[in-house]
């Protein structure tokens, strides 16, 4: 089967990412989720964590998502996020801070957001 | 240089250094225009795709929401208006205020008690002077507004529409803001945002009657639905905000086009009085020195003889 999958990872005020894959995994409320072409069609609602797009060349796209959806249907899969941020666009620096930042103050979202957004660096 | 002369000079200096600034700011607005009409642009995927999944949801099962449940008796409704921070955009606050008045008049009609929320300092500084209610208000981001501003803006009207009408809460949200059609035309309405009747929103997500295939709910429609309706609730006034900054913009631009217009009008009628002034002046200089001239001559051939 030669199907691919069309992706579009569209955040609240742009489009960070479209192209074809062939495999795209990302975290639902319900746990990881494996999508391929031919999929059954899905609604989802993500969790705050990375997204791997494996695109039809053969490389590896890692993205940082913020809440969102996941939805697919005829090979279309499209990924809502309200931020979203592809690895390399990722300070790590920054990132490193807003960590520390978050642990000292106690905010969990904070905290997981930065937490993400480096794994996501790293995984790439 | 006679004082009359001198007069309109100086209007004129200064009429010319404010044509450089309306003329500065409607370059300014037109570029940000364009900036704004490109937010948009791109904030349409986002909303496009955001529909397509409500409808989905919608569509592919019951699922009850107090987002989309019509009160049987709407007892309370919310207004949100949409103005800007700055003025000098001609009729713009005007015309929202206006729209947003006007909506408020017909629900108060209608029996219903009416909650108003504002955006942009101009809406807020006219309902403060008539000492009206206003529910809350947001100001600051109006020129250029981001996500997280939509996301703060929609947070209590999503809280109010969710509590109880008997515990202060709201029936239905309507939303004030200025449509930007395009450069020249931009016109303010009322649109009732919630409930949302997913029937319109179907229709405006597949107007072609496209079939939408069965989903598969993760984990389920219900808790789909939750994520999903404030998300779009956000992004609809999302859209709304740039809308009405591009709109405010183009009317910027517009006003001060026709002002930096008549600059040039008045500077051209001054230079013509100042022009005549001049002549004036120096018909009456040549007017006393020939009449000079002719007493000396007068004169001296009188003690000739």
């Amino acid at each position: 089967m030669a199907a691919e999958l069309h992706v579009a990872l569209v955040a609240a005020d742009r489009e960070v990412w479209s192209g074809e894959a062939k495999l795209v995994v990302a975290r639902t409320t319900s746990g990881d989720i494996g999508v391929m072409p031919g999929h059954q069609p899905l609604l989802g609602v993500l969790e705050s964590g990375p997204v791997t797009i494996r695109t039809s060349d053969g490389e590896t796209v890692v993205a940082a998502v913020h809440g969102g959806f996941i939805s697919f249907a005829d090979d279309k899969l499209s990924l809502l996020a309200e931020i979203a941020e592809l690895s390399d666009e990722i300070d790590v620096q920054r990132a490193e801070r807003e960590l520390e930042r978050a642990k000292a103050e106690g905010d969990a979202t904070a905290e997981r957001r930065a937490d993400v957004r480096l794994r996501a660096a790293a995984a790439s | 240089m006679g004082a009359q002369l001198r007069v309109y000079k100086r209007r004129i200096r200064s009429v010319t250094a404010t044509k450089k600034i309306t003329k500065a700011m409607e370059m300014i607005a037109a570029s940000r225009v364009v900036k704004a009409q490109r937010k948009v642009a791109a904030s349409t995927p986002y909303a496009t795709e955001l529909t397509r999944a409500v409808t989905a949801v919608g569509t592919g099962s019951n699922t009850k929401h107090p987002l989309t449940t019509q009160a049987e008796t709407v007892t309370r409704s919310a207004v949100l208006l949409l103005t800007s921070d700055r003025g000098l955009a001609g009729a713009f606050n005007s015309n929202a205020i206006k729209a947003a008045e006007q909506l408020t008049e017909r629900l108060e009609r209608e029996g219903k008690q009416v909650e108003t929320y504002i955006v942009g300092r101009r809406g807020l500084a006219h309902y403060n002077f008539r000492e009206r209610k206003v529910a809350e208000s947001w100001a600051g981001f109006t020129d250029e507004p981001t996500y997280a501003d939509a996301k703060k803006v929609a947070a209590p009207l999503i809280e109010a529409i969710e509590k109880e009408t008997a515990d202060g809460g709201v029936d239905e949200l309507h939303i004030v803001f200025t449509e930007f059609v395009s450069m020249m035309t931009q016109t303010a309405l009322g649109d009732r945002l919630l409930p949302l009747s997913l029937e319109e929103v179907a229709k405006e997500a597949a107007p072609k009657g496209e079939i939408l295939p069965l989903y598969d709910f993760e984990p389920t429609a219900e808790d789909v639905l939750d994520a999903l309706l404030p998300r779009y609730v956000e992004s609809r006034i999302y859209n709304a905000l740039l809308q009405s900054a591009a709109s405010k913009h183009a009317a910027t631009r517009r006003a001060m086009k026709s002002a930096t217009d008549n600059a040039g009008e008045l500077i051209e009628s001054l230079s013509r009085l100042a022009n005549a002034a001049r002549q004036a002046e120096i018909t009456q200089e040549i007017s006393e020195i020939v009449g000079g001239s002719a007493a000396l001559a007068d004169a001296s051939a009188g003690s000739d003889r």
